[in-house]
């Protein structure tokens, strides 16, 4: 089908470049929601558009051919289809709440304007990720959005803890970016310089050598793959993202639950014709996926800190999200996606209108008894928590079932590797209904066990409400778009960009269908109501006594598997020990010495006669020129 | 009308000049005298070159003079426009105190 030209898309993108860091306080905040808001309201006509119009239509800007010669073809070109369409309502969408939320929070800040600014110049990048045409466009935006997760991290720059933490972040995803930029390379390389997605997919279908040569496409893949592991925070890169819960709590729920942490999965499903060609490769997605679920919700258990086991959460539930889209079922990736923007973004919203109460108090062992002082913010947290857990009819239930279905049916060479998988998967979804419940009652539930933060804590400004209560509203009907069999709008509506490339899962009968639908709702309610048997009793009562039985597991989940000080051990201190060395040895002795120091000292030391006749006195000059002019006239 | 005066006489005088300006310029170290020095040099310099064109009768010797002279007159402005900015910056006009460039 040939691409429709579509005017509004570049202004989708641009309307959030707006912003500056030296503006006043309320027209920052005005200015800025109203460019997101308003990029949202493009966004839904252009979907609207898109919706009326022939099926799998796909509308392309071309704005600039940015690099155009014999070896490479890139232009700067935007492609608004099915799957960038649901990308851009939940950017634009969740950003548009979370602005207005923002400017509850934030009030006060002594860098408010500037606050906004990095945090439109996120929405900017995303939206270039979202809507590029080609791999560059979205890598530019990927290194964008990286950038701004820095800036957002450290915005509180004045404390060393948090610098330091988006730092972090930096640095672990540029080893993910590096493997992005190879994958992105080879392809350049196989595909005559062209990386656009529509060249890509004919490349991809044509069974040409290089594709038909399974080794090749399973590097790129497992390449590409790398870099959605650093941005989507999977094992092994997963542990800047529990770091970057040290920025603003908006930031977190935008950029760390809701939208960035997506352009992995996001990027997986739209190569997803790529991705098919390397079984072993979708594999290894599905089983990096299904590992980090259980093992992020092993960690989430333990912590003490509200944002940090929402951060644990959200690795998780990436996870799942990693061994959708592995199975072969990316409408399900996408979907998960989806309606985790919505309760996540909900959760850590929530989570940021308590800590504001409590004057910036995280832990859950100084908190408890708060659902009679902040009613807003304990109901949408409730719905949240039920909708992670995954209880019926609540949108998470949905999307989680989905993709454990799909895992467990998978069509794949490796049938038995699948079944781990949803085993991993199954686990991790009791984990998670538990440790949500325990987040829950320690938080909201018991008895306030520090009195005083208890007595000043009030509910949130009308505009966190506002935000908390259309994110949990969209967390409870979302699932409507999901429902199973004939009436998922959500795959349908995907069908014409990923539906050839999804992976039919095995033939089973009503039976077994319903039997999976059954466990998970039972795996969820067993999560849900031994979290409450556990904690009902606050932090020191049941719960202590199970943590000082099991004491050296204990420690270890609560030391979050130790996994940061060996990254300490083995990447850290090498790379410290190198840069020692480089200090002390190349950079003091090499070139401070000898490159600059001593032939410094011997032009120096050259310079010693010479510099007794320039001894600053205007009469000595005289005298040599009188001299001088005595023995001209002498010799001539 | 020849003078009785013969150049030589002229000469000399024009030589002394000279050489106390040069022996002033180099022996004593206030700027403000070292400029009156630099201007008796200058002064010799015209006694010769006007004794010359009287003797020779070539008039391009006065020419050369009054262009001496005008040098002069620019030379003492900006010269003691110096010395003032100097005097201001250092707080003495001691050429022997004022040895910035000493390597």
């Amino acid at each position: 089908m040939e691409p429709k030209l579509f005017a509004a898309i570049p202004v989708i993108i641009l309307l959030p470049a707006i912003g500056g860091k030296r503006w006043g306080d309320r027209f920052a905040a005005v200015v800025t929601n109203a460019a997101v808001f308003s990029s949202f309201g493009v966004s839904l006509y252009a979907w609207w558009y898109l919706r009326n119009d022939v099926e799998g239509m796909v509308y392309l800007y071309k704005l600039y051919p940015f690099l155009k010669t014999d070896l490479l073809n890139i232009g700067l070109d935007f492609r608004f289809d099915r799957l960038s369409a649901v990308m851009c309502l939940v950017v634009t969408g969740v950003s548009s709440l979370i602005h207005l939320y923002s400017t509850g929070y934030m009030k006060g800040d002594r860098s408010y304007a500037r606050f906004f600014s990095h945090l439109n110049m996120f929405v900017f990048f995303m939206l270039l990720l979202v809507l590029g045409a080609n791999l560059v466009v979205m890598f530019a935006g990927w290194e964008g959005v990286g950038l701004s997760s820095y800036l957002l991290i450290g915005f509180w720059y004045e404390d060393m803890e948090k610098a330091v933490a988006g730092k972090k972040a930096f640095v672990v995803n540029r080893i993910g970016d590096f493997g992005f930029l190879l994958g992105m390379l080879m392809l350049l390389m196989y595909n005559h310089g062209s990386v656009d997605f529509f060249a890509l997919e004919r490349f991809a279908n044509s069974g040409m050598p290089p594709v038909a040569n399974e080794l090749n496409m399973t590097v790129i893949c497992l390449l590409l793959f790398l870099g959605a592991v650093g941005k989507s925070a999977q094992i092994p890169l997963y542990v800047w993202l529990p770091d970057a819960m040290a920025g603003p709590t908006p930031v977190s729920a935008l950029i760390h639950a809701a939208t960035m942490v997506t352009a992995g999965v996001y990027m997986v499903a739209r190569l997803s014709f790529l991705f098919v060609h390397a079984p072993i490769a979708m594999a290894v997605v599905a089983g990096v996926g299904a590992t980090t679920a259980l093992f992020a919700a092993t960690i989430g258990l333990a912590q003490t800190d509200i944002k940090k086991v929402l951060a644990y959460s959200t690795v998780s539930l990436f996870g799942y999200m990693f061994l959708a889209v592995g199975a072969g079922a990316f409408a399900s990736g996408m979907f998960h996606l989806t309606t985790h923007a919505f309760f996540k973004a909900c959760l850590f919203l929530g989570a940021g209108s308590v800590i504001h109460a409590l004057h910036h108090q995280q832990d859950i062992r100084r908190m408890g008894g708060l659902a009679r002082k902040m009613p807003v913010t304990h109901i949408t947290f409730l719905i949240s928590t039920l909708a992670i857990a995954g209880i019926p009819p609540l949108s998470g239930f949905f999307s989680k079932d989905e993709i454990l279905t799909s895992a467990f049916l998978a069509s794949t060479p490796f049938p038995t590797a699948f079944k781990v998988f949803w085993a991993f998967g199954a686990a991790g979804a009791f984990l998670t209904a538990f440790y949500m419940m325990r987040l829950y009652w320690l938080t909201f539930r018991g008895t306030p066990r520090d009195a005083h933060a208890h007595e000043h804590a009030h509910e949130s400004p009308w505009s966190m409400g506002t935000a908390l209560v259309l994110l949990a509203a969209a967390a409870t009907v979302a699932g409507v778009l999901g429902l199973p069999g004939e009436g998922h709008l959500f795959s349908k509506w995907l069908a014409p960009v990923v539906g050839k490339y999804t992976l039919e899962p095995h033939h089973a009968s009503h039976l077994l269908h319903w039997a999976l639908i059954g466990l998970s709702v039972a795996i969820g309610a067993a999560g849900l109501i031994a979290g409450w048997l556990i904690y009902r009793s606050g932090p020191d009562g049941v719960a202590a006594r199970i943590a000082a039985s099991t004491g050296p597991m204990y420690r270890l989940v609560a030391g979050k598997y130790f996994i940061d000080e060996l990254y300490g051990l083995i990447v850290v201190r090498p790379l410290k020990a190198v840069a020692a060395f480089s200090y002390k040895v190349v950079d003091k002795i090499f070139i401070d010495l000898l490159g600059v120091n001593v032939p410094a000292w011997a032009v120096k030391g050259i310079g010693v006669l010479p510099r007794m006749f320039h001894d600053g006195n205007l009469r000595t000059y005289m005298l040599a020129v009188v001299v001088g002019v005595l023995c001209l006239w002498v010799v001539l | 009308m020849m003078s009785a005066t013969p150049l030589s006489w002229y000469l000399l005088l024009s030589f002394a000049i000279f050489s106390i300006g040069l022996l002033g310029l180099l022996i004593r170290r206030n700027l403000v005298v070292m400029l009156m020095a630099m201007e008796l040099m200058l002064n010799g310099a015209n006694l010769a070159l006007v004794a010359y064109a009287r003797f020779r009768g070539d008039e391009a010797g006065q020419v050369m003079a009054f262009f001496v002279m005008a040098l002069a007159a620019a030379e003492a402005a900006i010269g003691l426009a110096l010395v003032l900015a100097i005097y201001k910056h250092f707080k003495t006009l001691d050429v022997d105190r004022i040895s910035r460039l000493n390597g």
